[in-house]
């Protein structure tokens, strides 16, 4: 098996004298579609947000393609590689969304806005927003903000896609809309990981479903063995307590 | 004498006008270069306090405290009277616009620093997240969102800086209020002092006035 594109071991992550990851071990090989789900306060968004360090773990490594992440590692490099798709969308709001999607490729990457702005357009086609380019954030809907942080994230052209809960701020009519691009993008090749609710989006586009509680990693597998023969007893009552609302 | 006559006087006030002119330019003159070198200090502070090194920050922390609680009469006279005995001489321009500015920054610094604070945490992650270095987060995500949150208290602050360039006038400084004291002194009628001060309401009110347009924008905004 090829090296994995990331590779977390043993990582724990305290926050005061609370314990938020207990010794997470979890290989995402490159192109794997990896679904978190879990109760609330499992520490889902914890895990994910260790990998580009918006929290700094405690114990344990956490390597992303090969270079190891931690506190004075060269963040910046490390997270030009690792997009995220937050659940408050948090676009900047003084920004048109062209200069959203935009404005990385610049800082970061450094292309001239010539070109990053004719990536944008690109990616903002492709998530069928390119009659809303001149906008700003506070013009369009939820699901159109949403879409608009996938086309941010991909602009960066990333090895990894993190997204914490991305449709959980929509309304419900709006969540198609952006699950829909996520199921697009999973046939692309890139990497991500999805911490969501939605189990239907799990089923047909994750490779591997990983379920967490208290901080661990429980039990994992692919969708269909994790949904339909759940072994965990923590697990079932999760499963049961989601598909009984 | 009558009331006109005495407070009033035309031909005084036309006699001293030329004067009072030059006393409103130097008054302009140095509150505008008190509240730019302010904005710059102010920002420089904030940015130490927030992200400084520990012993950069402390000492930022210390700053705008000390430089909050000092009084700017008795800092402009230490700066004018004391500072000569220790070798440091100043004209009475560049001593007005140090202890102004100094004093500005330091209240500028608490300003930018709650914009910068009221910047919601989801652009910081979304910055950081991308891969910015400190720099451009703060140029490109941080600053332009804090800055307008920060225009009317600033404004406000720059209104208490064009006021107080009045204290000048007791380190020999012939702004506004000295050439109105002046003036009054020569012509034997206060008229040159009414009128200056109406020159300072009328160049004021309009700032006043700004600060409480720019309030509302930003309350109708945040709804
Ligand atoms: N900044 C923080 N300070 C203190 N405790 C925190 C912080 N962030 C998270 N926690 C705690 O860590 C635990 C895990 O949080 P996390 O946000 O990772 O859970 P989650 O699985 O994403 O939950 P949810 O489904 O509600 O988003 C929770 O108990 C939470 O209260
Ligand atoms: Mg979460």
């Amino acid at each position: 098996m090829m090296a994995p594109i990331i590779d977390m071991k043993g990582v724990t992550k305290n926050f005061g004298g609370f314990r938020a990851l207990d010794g997470i071990d979890l290989q995402v090989a490159e192109g794997e579609i990896v679904v978190v789900v879990g109760p609330s306060g499992s520490g889902k968004s914890t895990l994910i947000r260790c990998i580009n360090q918006l929290e700094e773990h405690g114990g344990g490594t956490i390597e992303v393609d090969g270079h190891a992440v931690r506190k004075g590692a060269n963040l910046t490099a490390i997270r030009a590689e690792v997009g995220m798709v937050f659940q408050s969308f948090n676009l900047f709001p003084h920004l048109s969304v062209l200069r959203n999607v935009a404005l990385a490729p610049v800082r970061v990457r450094g292309l001239s806005w010539h070109e990053a702005d004719a990536r944008a357009r690109k990616l903002l086609v492709r998530v069928g927003l390119e009659d809303q380019i001149e906008k700003y954030p506070a013009q369009l809907s939820g699901g159109q903000q949403q879409r608009v942080g996938i086309a941010r994230a991909l602009a960066m052209e990333p090895k990894v896609l993190l997204f914490d809960e991305p449709t959980s701020a929509l309304d419900p009519e709006m969540v198609g809309e952006v699950l829909d691009v996520m199921q697009q993008l999973a046939k692309t090749g890139v990497t991500m990981i999805v911490v969501t609710h939605e189990m239907g989006f799990a089923r047909k586009v994750a490779n591997r479903v990983v379920f967490m509680d208290a901080g661990r990693i429980v039990e994992q597998g692919p969708p269909q063995t994790l949904f339909d023969a759940p072994r965990d007893p923590r697990l079932r009552s999760f499963l049961n307590a989601i598909l009984s609302h | 004498m009558s009331f006109f006559d005495a407070f009033l006087n035309w031909s005084v006030f036309v006699q001293t006008l030329p004067l009072l002119i030059s006393g409103l330019t130097i008054t302009i003159g140095l509150g505008l270069c008190a509240i730019v070198l302010g904005l710059i200090g102010g920002m420089l502070l904030a940015l130490l306090r927030l992200y400084g090194p520990s012993p950069l920050r402390k000492i930022a922390i210390a700053y705008i405290d000390i430089f909050r609680a000092i009084p700017l009469l008795v800092l402009l006279v230490v700066v004018y009277y004391a500072l000569p005995f220790a070798g440091l001489r100043f004209t009475p321009f560049t001593s007005a616009t140090l202890a102004l500015s100094l004093v500005s920054a330091a209240y500028s610094a608490e300003i930018f620093r709650a914009g910068i604070e009221g910047v919601p945490k989801g652009q910081f992650e979304a910055a950081r997240a991308l891969g910015l270095n400190a720099f451009r987060r703060m140029s490109d995500v941080i600053l332009p969102q804090a800055i307008k949150l920060v225009i009317p208290p600033i404004t406000s602050n720059s209104i208490n800086v064009l006021k107080d360039t009045a204290l000048a006038s007791v380190v020999a400084m012939p702004d506004l209020l000295k050439q109105a004291t002046q003036a009054q002194a020569l012509a034997a009628n206060p008229t040159p002092l009414i009128s200056a001060a109406l020159i300072y309401i009328v160049l004021l009110l309009p700032l006043v006035r700004l600060v409480g347009v720019f309030e509302r924008r930003l309350a109708a905004r945040g709804k």
